[in-house]
């Protein structure tokens, strides 16, 4: 879309971000002349002479993530790309909207440079196509779709934005928000297949059909191409030289209850390669396979890691010099074109105790680490203020720094002039440098009473503790113990197994049975591997590293309590069937629920397969009952269907649905029941089918072909339900630990760190989580298994300095402190017979509650002290005490 | 002090106020240049005394946002 040097970085972000030579476009590697980069390049990077060489390395596993490849231009071109410059793939929209892109995340049509009025996004380019080859859901395009229409909505809110598409499928968590919300903005979402893509002079004009027959023409100023996932260019190369198989789509072919093991025992997959997926579930693979893996080396853990080491700490006693270094950044234009920098630095360098200010135009960037370790040295520094961003994002890796220097991290004090000044007061460049001069003098203030402060690292008892003997925490269980750890796993139920047990086959056709009774006989057999069935958590306390809880097990008369000291919590708590009390559920007898009909199915009876069924996708869910999409339901749905038609071939099955998600391969069932006779009808929301009861009860829908109501009278009404989270809501409160407004556990970051609380040693999987098929459930259970094992196979935890001191000498033992701490992180101990208070450091999160309510003064805070605080006050009023 | 451009003092809490004033200045909502912020790890931290300090220091008002 750019002019690209032969020479160049990808983009901003790439990893690593080093310059390559473009083959194609070098003028040596093709003509032999030129070589002009050589003699210029500084630090004589470039090398010709370079060969390729081929190196032998001997591992224990071997991971594959080839990632995904690109749909071919041919299937583009049947779209009219190529043939008009406005009709672009979605990966080209993205960078068009990116600020580092061709246009600087201006909207332009390449055409004549004007902006784009009207958009239409164009689904399953590339995917659920069978003239492709690609009969498969590529899973992700829906979304992506969605949210780079939001963004272009919010580039130019008078846009208007059309997606033509089959089924939206947001299956993910909370992904139907972000569909709602488009709608919100005004997106139009339009159920039709595009026909035919045709250039209208400036515009594009698209011939499309909707279900009611009529056919409609639309010019559009740009139409994006919504690409699908490809398995990968080299895929038949990959495979050959690892010797694993593929499936009909040339990804890698895996089984269903072991989805990261390839056909090749030891070499393991990862990523788009094993089926079409979003960042999220990338990420929880990578997490899974990892514990695959480490559990296969366990043998070898440790050998070949090198530890970093640090120099030795240079002391800065009471006595010693203050020797202040300030550092104001620019942070690129960020800070700079807002603030005077220059002289936020000049008036920094007139403090007291400053000995050293300079300006910077990256501080945070690598080479900029090494000037600031040569300026602690050259100046003698010893206390250190970042005049930047924000100490929430940025001061661990300047701390690094300081500790690479010598100096303990706790001398290091950051100011923000980004986030809380330039950016905020842009329109004010003179109050925003008056401001940031002021800021920096409060935190050149602080800094003079920064103290080195003892960094206490506490061990970690060896133990994980799961809650939940479902799929997902056995499974957890299982990994975890594979690593070479006990684990305790608590089940409320008298038995393992959780909903496995209702699950008769699946999609594919696999025996989840057959399953619960390999683990049930892996845990069995694995000794590190304590079960506690009728048993729930009563209570827990302590931190990362260093849980005690007590589990209460039995019933009420003959209750038991065990104490139990752990270091890792993994919530595998499950869910169950959402019994909706629409459609008549529980009062009509041939209403029933996929589950239920499933059972009904596996069994014996004669009619369990009737003439007619009618299913009811949704039955409560997006935005009923619950706001969300269950996920499993349309696999669900699908897969009962087919398991009719088998047993009864001429049972009319009609399925009423709003999307059908069968994301990824499943769509090979969703058609073969097409092709079997199984009737799709879409309902919307506004329009949903009702059962009725009169003589008989039947269902009454709105066909949208025959545009009329319809009633009909099956000998079935099948009902997806959707699935709810169990106890979470105690659990959160329990553990402190954040759910979402549907009451699933809220993982910590959704994209980065999927199987993490937000509370340090807590990691979730399974329907604890959100709504997921068996395969999925076991890749978190591993992921959280992999996670859970780093604070177990690291030994210990770090306690952050920031926590309450109390001076014996004036403590008055009144115990206040002990009875307004949150977090239980301060005791009473009697020293010569004189009550007397004192912190646990690791319980301690550093609030300062006990600080600021202690009568005698004898509580302070490290890192936020009395005299750091009163110092930035007086200096906010202009004050300036040397030290 | 000048009634027209009074100086605020902030005490902030580093886990949600802090957090909300840098998502403050991602998202560029521009407010006024008055307020000179301390990071403290929860408001608890806040003593009376830091108060009425900062108020004989010419605070205007004080500002705790936790």
């Amino acid at each position: 879309m750019d002019i690209t040097r032969p020479i160049h970085i990808d983009y901003a972000q790439a990893v690593p971000a080093t310059y390559y030579i473009d083959p194609d476009a070098c003028l040596f590697l093709k003509h032999e002349t030129c070589q002009i980069c050589v003699p210029v390049c500084q630090s004589k990077a470039i090398d010709f002479s370079q060969k390729a060489e081929e190196k032998i390395y001997n591992v224990g596993a071997v991971i594959v993530s080839p990632g995904f490849g690109k749909i071919s231009e041919e299937v583009l071109k049947q779209y009219g790309y190529g043939q008009h410059p406005d009709v672009v793939t979605s990966i080209e929209f993205e960078r068009m909207t990116n600020a580092s892109g061709p246009f600087q995340g201006e909207l332009k049509c390449f055409n004549d440079g004007r902006h784009p009025k009207n958009l239409a996004f164009i689904q399953c380019v590339g995917s659920r196509d069978i003239g492709c080859d690609n009969g498969y859901c590529s899973g992700v395009c829906c979304m992506y779709a969605i949210k780079e229409a939001i963004v272009a909505k919010e580039h130019d809110p008078e846009c208007e934005i059309t997606i033509f598409y089959m089924d939206i499928r947001t299956q993910g968590k909370d992904f139907d928000q972000a569909k709602i919300k488009a709608e919100n903005m005004g997106i139009k979402f339009v159920r039709a297949k595009v026909a035919d893509v045709m250039n209208w002079g400036k515009q594009i004009k698209l011939t499309y059909s909707t279900m009611d027959g009529t056919h409609s023409f639309e010019p559009f100023d740009m139409v994006v191409l919504a690409v699908g996932l490809e398995s990968p260019k080299d895929a038949k190369t990959i495979a050959d030289i690892a010797g694993f198989e593929l499936n009909q789509y040339d990804f890698c072919r895996t089984e269903e209850f072991d989805p990261l093991q390839t056909s090749k025992e030891g070499v393991f997959v990862v990523g788009a390669f094993q089926g079409p997926k979003d960042i999220p579930e990338s990420v929880t693979q990578s997490s899974a396979a990892a514990s695959l893996v480490s559990s296969l080396m366990k043998s070898k853990r440790g050998e070949g890691v090198i530890l970093k080491e640090y120099p030795t700490e240079i002391p800065v006693g009471d006595d010693d010099e203050v020797r202040i270094g300030v550092f104001v950044c620019h942070c690129g234009i960020n800070i700079s074109s807002v603030v005077d920098v220059a002289s936020v630095a000049k008036e920094a360098g007139k403090l007291g105790n400053v000995v050293y200010a300079t300006e910077s135009l990256y501080s945070c960037s690598q080479d900029a680490q090494e000037v600031l370790k040569e300026r602690i040295k050259e100046h003698r520094l010893n206390r250190i203020v970042m005049t930047a961003c924000s100490p929430r994002t940025h001061e661990p890796l300047f701390q690094e720094t300081l500790k690479d220097a010598g100096l303990n991290r706790s001398l290091f004090e950051m100011v923000n002039i980004r986030d809380h000044c330039s950016w905020v007061h842009a329109q004010e460049p003179e109050a925003a440098t008056a401001k940031s001069i002021d800021l920096v003098r409060m935190g050149v203030a602080k800094s003079r009473h920064n103290k080195p402060l003892l960094e206490q690292t506490v061990p970690v008892t060896k133990t994980a503790l799961v809650l939940g003997g479902g799929l997902a925490g056995m499974t957890t269980a299982l990994s975890i113990a594979d690593q070479g750890y006990p684990v305790h796993l608590i089940e409320r139920g008298a038995t393992l197994g959780g909903n496995l047990a209702n699950i008769k086959t699946t999609l594919r056709g696999e025996s989840p049975a057959k399953l619960l009774k390999t683990l049930t006989a892996q845990i069995k057999k694995q000794k590190l591997v304590s079960v506690y069935l009728n048993s729930e958590l009563e209570t827990v306390s302590g931190f990362v590293g260093n849980f005690t809880s007590v589990i209460a097990s039995g019933k009420t008369k003959k209750k038991k309590e065990v104490t139990i000291d752990h270091g890792v919590i993994v919530l595998a708590t499950g869910g169950k069937e959402h019994r909706t009390k629409k459609f008549k559920l529980g009062t009509v007898k041939k209403v029933i629920t996929q589950l239920e009909l499933e059972a009904k199915l596996a069994g014996t009876g004669k009619n369990r397969a009737p003439d007619s069924v009618v299913m009811i996708q949704c039955a409560g869910s997006r935005g009923a009952d619950l706001g969300y999409c269950s996920k499993v339901c349309c696999n669900q749905a699908v897969k009962n269907a087919l398991k009719i038609k088998e047993i009864n071939p001429e049972s009319q099955v009609i399925v009423l649905y709003r999307d059908i998600r069968t994301y990824g391969f499943a769509e090979d069932q969703y058609k073969e029941a097409r092709e079997k006779g199984v009737i799709f009808v879409p309902y919307k929301f506004a329009k949903k089918p009702k059962v009725l009861s009169g003589k008989t009860d039947v269902v009454e829908y709105f066909d949208p072909i025959l545009q009329e109501q319809v009633t009909i009278n099956p000998k079935l009404i099948v009902l997806s339900v959707g699935i709810v989270p169990e106890g979470t809501e105690t659990l959160s409160k329990l553990l402190k630990a954040p759910v979402t407004a549907d009451e699933f556990f809220l993982e910590a970051h959704v994209k980065l760190r999927p199987v993490e609380l937000a509370v340090e040693g807590v990691y979730v999987c399974g329907l604890a989580h959100g709504p997921k098929p068996i395969d999925e459930t076991i890749v978190q259970a591993q992921a959280a298994a992999a996670k859970a094992s780093m604070p177990l196979v690291k030994g210990s935890a770090k306690v952050a300095p920031t926590v309450s001191v109390i001076d014996k000498e004036t403590c008055i033992g009144c115990g206040i402190c002990v009875s307004m701490c949150p977090y239980n992180a301060i005791k009473m101990l009697k020293i010569d017979k004189k009550r007397k208070a004192e912190t646990v450091p690791a319980s301690c999160k550093g609030c300062g509650i006990c600080a600021s309510r202690c009568p005698t003064f004898a509580i302070d805070m490290g890192g936020f002290t009395q005299d750091q605080v009163m110092a930035q006050i007086k200096a906010f009023g202009n004050i300036e005490e040397v030290v | 002090m000048s009634e027209a451009n009074p100086k605020i003092l902030g005490f902030l809490c580093n886990w949600c106020c802090y957090a909300a004033a840098d998502a403050a200045g991602v998202s560029r909502y521009q407010y006024p240049p008055n307020i000179r912020t301390i990071r403290v790890m929860c408001t608890g931290r806040i003593d009376p005394a830091f108060i009425l300090r900062g108020f004989s220091e010419g605070a205007a008002g004080i500002f705790a946002g936790g």
